[in-house]
Parts: structure tokens; C-alpha cells; sequence
């Protein structure tokens, strides 16, 4: 009896998380889908819950009550470091996944080798690696979004290294093999102890030679793994809801992967183990080029005499948190009459999505937020192009230049409007280190400085110039 | 144990993940992750069962840190995927407001 109601209520939450997905294809109804996830994750903790070998509460209670109190804060953190909080979330999610794949093996230890199937322990080793890498790898990624002090910013890179990586993993699974088929040999513990440790240890490896203009791309493959830890639980413990679940946490950041992998033009193999730092020392063009500097008085007059004004957001805006500021910049120019889209590149920012979020955290309508593939048709009838703290995504070597190590990447082709203001913090090359000859165009003119301050200049000019109209 | 069922449902499901997610708004991506986070945390099932059941302290000690990990994911996942959600808005006042 007991059996069929808990079957029941896990039937009834996968089937919760399939609508709460399904709901996210619009805004409109997106908040439905939070619900759904909501009802459906409860309604699995009271099943299991009740389950008669549950018997002792108090720590169960402890640990709910100590994950709302960090729970809470972590959710209010400001939108600009939710990259860095998703991140912790798959380190997170990645420790409860290996945790308790780690307790479930020593437990079964105790039963003799006939718990330990080769299914099970094929399903208990890939949740522990699988969980434990995830930890270790998301850690560094947050880490390095965050810009913590001891985590390197830069790609790290050394000799032998996909190599060494590859014997890591060789002798992680050539354990886990050995374990597989003598489960119940003295040495398996103490084997099953240097699975968890190579895998802490590859998760570390795998993640710093990657920069941070690969982030995204990071970002989306660590959710697939959590998601992938949670199934090989499910097939751990038998248990189907976590294997649905699992399955559309892992389908999910896959699919995501993908969409930043196009947006790049680079394959997976090539974000793990390509080590973007590399080509830093491309090459260095001969003759000195000259940016034209434009002053905010200049370019809020061309601003304002436009018909249709493209804003191209990158991660310098949310560095400098400067929606707040566009988003004034955008009533103004509204008001005169002035069209401004937002065209969003999907690789802008640190993870999928970033910007949109962002701006619409300002109260820009999401009605006016035009993805790539749209915007770039329209590009030659646009009067001016604000690059917002983006670069790579805006530069044109992507399409012209085949020594350039962006090459092939899909851009916003912010050069061929009618013209281009650049909004960049200081005169050094962008993250990825490559000029971008966008600057140097005889329709762009460079606004430099803070991306906040120097909206925020563009905005006064207009408040000033408001009475005169 | 007999897996094939087990296996079936992972696939199948991969399917469904697949064809629902491919549908998500772009627009969505940040806050479709998040959710995708906390569905995930649905490990908290075999947390509880490890934290609560009848085994050595010490196994219920890494159950107990891994419920409160999960535990975490949920409550975090769920309330800053709402906040975020509450932000995206027409310009039509009213129309994105009901959902």
C-alpha cells in the first residue's frame, strides 16, 4: 500500500517538472512552470519522507532548516553574479550526488557482494565521478567568475596537459573497472576512496585551462553533469523520479551547450580541451591604427537625430551594472521618437541568457530584445549601433579574417550600420586578447570610459536638452 | 535487478527533456537554468532516505551534508528563478503581468 502512494506521488512530480519545463517556452507563462517545479519537488520530499525506513528526523529537519538559511540569501544575490551562483548550484548539487553515492556504496559494502551487482556498482561509480568532478570543476568556475584571488583568471596551461588529463581519467576508470568486478575484494574501499579523489582531481584540471569568454559554454556542460550525477542515482537506487528528472536536467544542458557552442563556432572538444589562451600572441599588425574618440555631446546629437538605434549589450555592461543607466537612455530616446532594439548575441555575457536578464531587471520590455539571427538582416538600415561594453561578438574579423582565432564565429554585424558607437572601458584588446577592427572603421567613433558613466553622459545631454525642444 | 526498465525510462525521458527544452524562449535561458538546477536537487529523495534511515553515524553524516546541499539548491533555485522571471515584461502594461 505504502509502496503504491509514494510510487504515486513520484509519478505525479515527474510529471510536475515535464509541465514546468513545457511552461518555460514563454514569458507569459514561465512563472506557472516555477510552481509546477515547486508542488513537484514537495510533493517528493513528503512521499519519501513517509517512507517506514525513514525513522530518524531530527537531522533530516537540521539540514532542511540549514538549507534555507543559505538557501535564501543565495537567491538574492545581485542578477550581475548569478553566473557565479549557478555555478555553486552544480558544485552544490554535484556534492549531494557524490555524498550520497559514497554512503550508499560503504553501506551495501556491508551486505556482501550480491548488492553490489555490476549494474550497480557501473551506476554507483559513474554518480560518484560524475558528482565529485562536478564539485571541484563548478568550484573553480565560480571561482573564476567571481574573480576570487587564488583562482586563476586567465586560462592555465603547461605541457603534456590533455595528455596527463587523459591518464587521470584512464586510471580513475581502469579503478573504478577493477572495482566493478571485485566488489567485494579487502582492497575495494580503499580503491573506491582513489575514484573519489582522481575524480576531485580532474574536476580541478578540466576547468582551469578554460577562459572566461568560455564560460558559457562551461557553464551549460556542468548543469548536463549535475543533471547526469542525479540520473546515475536514480539508477542507484531504483528510484524513477530521479532519473526523469536527471534526464531533463542533463537534456537541458546539453541543448544549452550546444546553442553556445554554435554561437561560437567551436566544437565541445575544442572548449574542453582547445585552451583559447593560446593564440594570444596571434600576431601583431604593422602599422599603428587610430581610434576617432567621440565625446558624449557628439554622439547623444547623432543619437538623437536617428530613426533606429541598435543597443549591443556584452559582459561590460554588467561589469560596469549599467542597465539601470541604458534603460534611461532608452526612455529618452524613446520619447523623441527614436526605435531602439537591443540585439543580443547568445554567447554576450558569462552565461546563456545573461543579458536578457539583466535587461530586464531594468524594465526593458522583452518585447525589444532581438536575437541575432533577426537583428543581422536589418543591420544596413540601422542609423547607429551602441556597442555596450561587447567585443568579440561585434567583430568583424569573425567574418573577414582567416588567421583570426574567432574566425567563423556567427556575430552582430554592428559594421554595417550606418554608424557605430563604442562604449569600452580602456584601449586594450578584449578578453579573448584579439584587436577588433571595428574600432578602427571610419563610420565608428569610440566613447571611452566606465560603460555607466559614459551612459549616464549620454543621458544628462539629453535631460539638459529637453527644455530647448 | 532487473535495469531494462529503469534504462527505458532515462531514455524516454532524455527524449521528452530534449523536445521540451528545445522549445524554451531564449529569452529564458538564465533563469530556465536555474530551474533546471532545482528540479535536479531532486537527489534530496535519496538524501533523505540515506540521512533518516537506520545505518552507522557516519554514513548519516554525508547524507545529512548531502540533504543540506540539495536542500539549498531547491530553496535557491526555485526563489531566484521567480525573481527573475517577475522582471521580464511587455511593454503593453498588463499584458506579461498575468502568468
Amino acid at each position: 500500500m505504502m509502496y503504491g502512494i509514494s510510487q504515486f506521488g513520484y509519478l505525479v512530480a515527474s510529471a510536475m517538472f515535464i509541465f514546468a519545463l513545457h511552461w518555460m517556452n514563454t514569458p507569459a507563462t514561465a512563472r506557472r512552470g516555477v510552481y509546477a517545479g515547486v508542488a513537484g519537488t514537495a510533493m517528493a520530499v513528503i512521499v519519501t519522507w513517509a517512507e517506514p525506513s525513514v525513522i530518524h528526523h531530527v537531522w533530516i529537519i537540521l539540514a532542511i532548516v540549514a538549507g534555507f538559511v543559505v538557501g535564501v540569501p543565495l537567491s538574492r544575490v545581485p542578477l550581475t553574479a548569478v553566473p557565479q551562483r549557478t555555478a555553486l548550484s552544480h558544485a552544490f548539487g554535484g556534492a549531494a550526488a557524490g555524498l550520497v553515492g559514497t554512503a550508499e556504496f560503504y553501506l551495501r559494502l556491508g551486505e556482501g557482494a550480491a548488492a553490489l551487482s555490476p549494474f550497480r556498482m557501473v551506476a554507483l561509480i559513474a554518480e560518484v565521478l560524475l558528482g565529485y568532478l562536478t564539485l571541484t570543476g563548478s568550484l573553480m568556475a565560480a571561482g573564476k567568475l567571481q574573480e576570487i584571488k587564488w583562482v586563476p583568471q586567465r586560462p592555465v596551461t603547461y605541457p603534456f596537459q590533455n595528455l596527463s588529463n587523459f591518464l587521470l581519467l584512464g586510471s580513475g576508470v581502469a579503478l573504478a573497472i577493477a572495482i566493478t568486478l571485485n566488489p567485494a575484494a579487502s582492497w575495494a574501499p580503499v580503491a573506491f576512496a582513489g575514484v573519489i579523489v582522481l575524480s576531485l582531481l580532474f574536476g580541478v584540471l578540466l576547468i582551469i585551462p578554460i577562459g572566461g569568454a568560455d564560460m558559457p559554454t562551461v557553464i551549460a556542460i556542468l548543469n548536463s553533469y549535475a543533471g547526469l550525477s542525479a540520473v546515475a542515482m536514480g539508477f542507484v537506487l531504483d528510484n524513477k523520479l530521479l532519473i526523469t528528472a536527471g534526464a531533463l536536467d542533463g537534456s537541458s544542458g546539453l541543448i544549452l551547450a550546444i546553442i553556445m557552442c554554435k554561437a561560437m563556432n567551436r566544437s565541445f572538444t575544442n572548449v574542453l580541451f582547445g585552451a583559447f589562451g593560446q593564440v594570444k600572441q596571434s600576431k601583431r599588425t604593422g602599422e599603428e591604427q587610430i581610434y576617432k574618440a567621440e565625446t558624449p555631446e557628439g554622439a547623444a546629437q547623432v543619437l538623437e537625430q536617428a530613426n533606429l538605434v541598435v543597443i549591443i549589450p556584452g559582459y561590460g555592461m554588467a561589469v560596469a551594472q549599467a542597465q539601470h543607466k541604458v534603460r534611461e537612455l532608452y526612455d529618452q530616446l524613446k520619447k523623441r521618437g527614436v526605435t531602439v532594439k537591443f540585439a543580443i548575441h547568445p554567447v554576450a555575457g558569462r552565461m546563456p541568457g545573461h543579458m536578457n536578464v539583466l535587461l530586464a531587471e531594468a524594465d526593458i520590455p522583452y518585447t525589444d530584445l532581438v536575437e541575432m539571427d533577426e537583428i543581422n538582416p536589418d543591420m544596413p538600415q540601422v542609423d547607429v549601433a551602441l556597442v555596450v561594453g561587447a567585443n568579440d561578438v561585434v567583430n568583424p574579423a569573425a567574418r573577414t579574417d582567416k588567421t583570426s582565432p574567432i574566425y567563423g564565429m556567427p556575430i552582430i554585424d554592428a559594421d554595417k550600420a550606418r554608424s557605430v558607437f563604442a562604449i569600452k572601458r580602456s584601449k586594450n584588446p578584449g578578453f579573448a586578447g584579439i584587436d577588433n577592427q571595428l574600432y578602427f572603421s571610419d563610420r565608428t567613433w569610440m566613447l571611452f570610459g566606465d560603460a555607466k558613466n559614459v551612459i549616464g553622459e549620454l543621458v544628462k545631454q539629453f535631460a539638459a536638452g529637453s527644455g530647448m525642444h | 535487478m532487473d535495469f531494462w526498465p529503469t534504462l527505458y525510462v532515462f531514455v524516454l525521458a532524455s527524449f521528452i527533456g530534449l523536445g521540451v527544452i528545445r522549445r524554451v524562449s531564449r529569452l529564458l535561458h538564465t533563469p530556465l537554468m536555474s530551474l533546471t538546477n532545482a528540479i535536479s536537487a531532486i537527489a534530496v529523495v535519496g538524501s533523505i532516505l540515506v540521512t533518516g534511515g537506520d545505518y552507522p553515524l557516519r554514513i548519516r553524516v554525508l547524507g545529512a551534508i548531502a540533504l543540506f546541499a540539495s536542500m539549498t539548491n531547491i530553496v535557491s533555485g526555485f526563489l531566484i528563478t521567480d525573481r527573475m522571471l517577475k522582471m521580464f515584461k511587455t511593454d503593453k502594461p498588463g499584458e506579461g503581468k498575468r502568468a
